[in-house]
């Protein structure tokens, strides 16, 4: 019974979890095919093992501006999601940890229910609000600010709304854990020692939940780096972030070694956030 | 034959040994306290009796018998856990029914053995409340219950009033040992408190570096000290080191006078513990086994105070002076001090 | 200041969601413009073949993966939690975190490809489609249960197993009368997330899929790429409160409990 507890969660790891990477890493030296499925292994057996690893895709990602600016702008769009999330997480986790007791859990809910629920509702909810017969250019026409429709959606702005709104939970979550631990008395303590509230927030919340900051920071950088639903559906066509470049290389050019190495260039670009991440939460 | 019997038992993790070759014997009915700080290896012996770690080496035999590879819920005996341990998801009346469960105990039969496990700790009418709603006092009587109720001929308790407020553990301590009177189990507690180990047990086992230093009964434990440890370790006892002398005593500069105990002192002494309460100021000074100091500081404490003396030779001892002898004498003061040669309780190491 | 920063913050979450769900009991033809009270949206979905197939298909892939996400993370959970060091338990823990910080596009490819490679060299699985896709949900959900359920067990007193050992109950018994009762909040409320994770997933699911496979979201996705519709809005406001109940539900399975 343990062993089986152990053995069956294991096989499934190395096999959907440990197999799929190796694949993945297996196939972004592949040979681009004519066949079906189209690529030919780096490695046959003929008599002896023969190797015959292609590092075209790799070349490629380096060498086309078309793949440097996709990571470029997929490093942008994750770092300023995140940077916003914090930005706009950061308020809402304080006044959360700060909000009566039996007040918390229930606002705790209100932030978390929409990271849980539709993620598609969530961006079609702005396709209505943005569009030029949207929401929003209705409400500032009827406010006679506007006599043509403002280009909103299929826009950077769209874009950015569409992030911030769909990771802001994400943000929130170890923002509040780390402001919820916060020893009150800390902050009582800095003042009786002479300190002003907002020298008080600079001198002690803010250092205080820092790691909590970082963690959220990257709790959205790190899925927002590969996203591809959001700029797909909001962004405008020219913002071409990693998901897309693989999503395209992958389902319109059928390139299966170029969207593999894609996908590990991603997973390089992001090995060192994880890691970080990982390391703030193993020291909690 | 002794009810418990553990011979040669040794365990190590990884490269910290917890308890090196250990015997020890527990008399049926006997209530045994595991004295010991932290790292002494007390709960690690615990867990071996009860079976929650394999011993490296040695035996445990229970009533005669052989324990030592019986997996833990074979074991004829029971504990309680120093968290109580209590399942949260199960009522007081079932938390204390589980074992009979375990046994297939019929349900008649569970129902009466529970009330009355539950009775015997005063708990009776929280019988359907859950462990949450409990008060840590509370709790402690249900964990008790729940270990008591299979009737085991042996209770291990691991800190048994550890988690209980001040003004609880005294009451609780007393009728723990009613309880042990009551069922004829043998207790073993393990705890890291020497006031509650003294004042509970009928023998206390001190543990050193997973060793077993000294065990006894109480009084003669805390009167006459084995080791250093013992003796700093039960009561915080001046340690007075020194070197034999020619008629039997130890010389301690430190002190500037000679120790005499009533026999001269085994070769290769060189501590001697001394009570602070031994100690009689006021006496007059010359010859062995009396000193003169200046009081550095003094603490009320109730009863007596304590006052921290430096003797003429430079080592602080600690004096009890009772109320009953007067107004203790100022800070800054030069004291006369005397002992009888009883007090003075050679150490071995 | 502090309030100020979380009513703005909750509006900026809600107010979308809030609209779409209003305007899509609109009788306009215009998405999120109120030409009256009406449920012909809603009508006219249920009378739509194409979504009834992909709705259906959506609910038995996300009951199927969500089950045994369940088993699956509840092991892993436990394993993590409970059984103490063993030969590779550090990469048994990045492993079982790793779905949860690897991107969509990757977890998909990687798997797609791995299904690709497995059919070529044994036949199975013969085709991609409803399995395949539950096979990746259930990859992704068991992270999330695992997570869940870790947590949970973590916030446990490690002693009420030997409690029950000492009791006199066998590992068997100790895991099934102590451990799994325990264990029961957050393998209810990890089986809600794994429920509506499977049924909020375009990305992994559009990979692992074939021809005959097309799951609601991905029915969303492609219609939303064309715009908004009322039909789409009615559609999407169905899925979020399909997802909305699930998750409530998850949480209040773990919060009711908390105070265990």
């Amino acid at each position: 019974m343990r062993r089986l507890q152990l053995l069956v969660p294991a096989l499934w790891l190395a096999g959907f979890v440990a197999l799929p990477l190796l694949v993945v890493l297996l196939l972004s030296i592949a040979q681009p095919g004519p066949g079906v499925p189209p690529f030919l292994l780096p490695f046959a057996w003929d008599g002896g093992l023969v190797l015959r690893p292609n590092w075209e895709p790799f070349g490629l990602l380096v060498a086309d501006d078309y793949y440097v600016s996709a990571f470029l702008q997929s490093l942008w769009v994750a770092g300023g999601t995140a940077g916003l999330c914090l930005l706009l997480g950061f308020p809402m986790a304080l006044g959360i940890a700060r909000a009566k007791p039996h007040w918390r859990a229930p606002l705790l809910m209100a932030v978390l229910l929409p990271f849980w629920t539709g993620f598609l509702p969530r961006v079609g909810a702005w396709i209505g609000l943005l569009r030029d017969e949207g929401w929003v250019n209705g409400v500032l026409r009827g406010l006679g600010w506007i006599d043509a429709p403002l280009p909103l959606l299929y826009s950077d702005l769209a874009l950015f709304l569409g992030m911030v709104h769909a990771y802001l939970p994400f943000a929130v979550l170890p923002l509040y854990a780390s402001l919820s631990r916060l020893d009150l008395t800390l902050e009582e303590a800095a003042s009786d020692l002479g300190a002003t509230p907002a020298t008080v927030f600079r001198t002690i919340t803010l250092p205080l939940a820092a790691p909590g900051a970082l963690a959220a920071f990257l709790l959205v950088f790190i899925p927002a780096a590969g996203e591809y639903v959001i700029p797909e559906l909001l962004g405008p066509p020219e913002a071409l972030l990693v998901g897309r470049a693989l999503w395209q290389e992958f389902f319109q050019n059928r390139d299966w070694p170029v969207a593999a190495a894609l996908a590990v260039a991603l997973l390089a670009m992001l090995i060192l956030p994880i890691r970080l991440f990982q390391r703030l939460e193993a020291r909690r | 034959m002794g009810l418990l019997e553990i011979a040669g038992l040794a365990k190590r993790f990884g490269a910290v040994p917890a308890l090196v070759g250990l015997d020890l014997r527990v008399e049926a009915g006997e209530f045994l306290a595991l004295l010991g700080g932290s790292g002494s290896g007390k709960s690690t012996l615990l867990r071996l009796i009860a079976g929650f770690e394999a011993p490296d080496a040695g035996s445990i035999r229970l009533g005669g018998q052989d324990l030592t590879a019986m997996p833990p819920h074979a074991r004829p005996l029971n504990m309680m856990f120093q968290s109580y341990a209590l399942f949260p998801h199960l009522s007081v009346g079932n938390n204390v029914g589980y074992g009979l469960r375990r046994e297939g105990t019929p349900r008649a039969e569970r129902e009466a053995r529970v009330a009355e496990a539950l009775a015997m700790v005063g708990m009776q009418e929280l019988a359907g409340r859950m462990p949450h709603r409990l008060s840590g006092g509370q709790r402690q009587r249900v964990a008790l219950a729940r270990a008591l109720v299979k009737r085991p001929k042996l209770l291990l308790l691991d800190e048994p009033l550890g988690a209980l407020d001040a003004n609880l553990r005294e009451r609780t301590g007393f009728e723990l040992r009613a309880l042990q009177r009551r069922t004829g189990a043998s207790f073993i507690m393990v705890t890291h408190d020497q006031q509650e180990a003294l004042a509970l047990a009928d023998r206390v086992a001190v543990l050193e570096h997973g060793r077993l230093v000294q065990a006894g009964p109480p009084r003669a434990v805390y009167e006459r000290p084995a080791t250093r440890f013992v003796a700093g370790f039960l009561g915080a006892a001046n340690v007075l080191e020194g070197a034999p002398d020619a008629a039997g005593g130890l010389d301690c500069p430190g002190l500037g006078s000679t120790l005499r105990a009533p026999a001269s002192m085994p070769a290769g002494t060189t501590a001697c513990a001394l009570r602070p309460e031994r100690i009689a100021l006021g006496q007059p000074v010359g010859g062995a086994n009396t000193a003169s100091g200046v009081v550095e500081d003094l603490a009320f404490r109730g009863d007596d105070s304590l006052l921290l003396v430096r003797a003429a030779g430079g080592t602080l001892l600690r004096v009890s002076h009772a109320e009953e002898d007067g107004p203790p004498p100022a800070i800054g003061s030069t004291v006369t001090m005397g002992w009888e040669a009883a007090a003075v309780v050679p150490l071995a190491g | 200041m502090r309030r100020l920063g979380l009513c703005l913050g909750l509006a900026f979450l809600w107010l979308p969601v809030l609209l779409l769900a209003g305007y899509a009991f609109s009788d306009s033809r215009i998405p999120f413009q109120w030409g009256g009270f009406s449920l012909r949206w809603f009508q006219a979905l249920a009378a739509n073949e194409r979504m009834l197939e992909a709705a259906f298909l959506s609910l038995r892939v996300a009951a199927g993966s969500a089950t045994l996400a369940m088993l699956l993370g509840g092991a892993t959970g436990w394993v993590l939690a409970r059984r103490g060091p063993f030969a590779g338990r550090a990469l048994f823990g990045a492993l079982a975190g790793a779905p949860l910080v690897l991107p969509e596009v990757v977890t998909g490819l990687s798997l797609l490809l791995t299904f690709v490679m497995l059919q070529g060299l044994t036949g199975w699985p013969a085709e991609r489609g409803a399995t395949t896709i539950l096979l990746a949900h259930a990859t992704m959900g068991a992270a999330y249960v695992a997570v869940v359920v870790q947590a949970r067990l973590a916030g446990m007193d490690g002693m009420l197993e030997e409690a029950a050992r000492d009791l006199g109950a066998t590992p068997a018994t100790a895991f099934r009368t102590v451990t799994l009762p325990l264990m029961a909040p957050s393998l209810v409320a990890g089986w809600l997330l794994a429920f509506t994770l499977s049924l909020d997933d375009v990305v992994v699911a559009s990979f692992v899929s074939g021809p005959a496979g097309t799951t609601l979201p991905m029915l969303v996705f492609s219609m939303l790429r064309l715009g908004l519709t009322p039909e789409v809005n009615a559609l999407a406001v169905a899925i979020l409160l399909l997802a909305f109940l699930a998750a409530g539900g998850a949480m209040l399975a773990l919060w009711r409990r908390t105070e265990l």
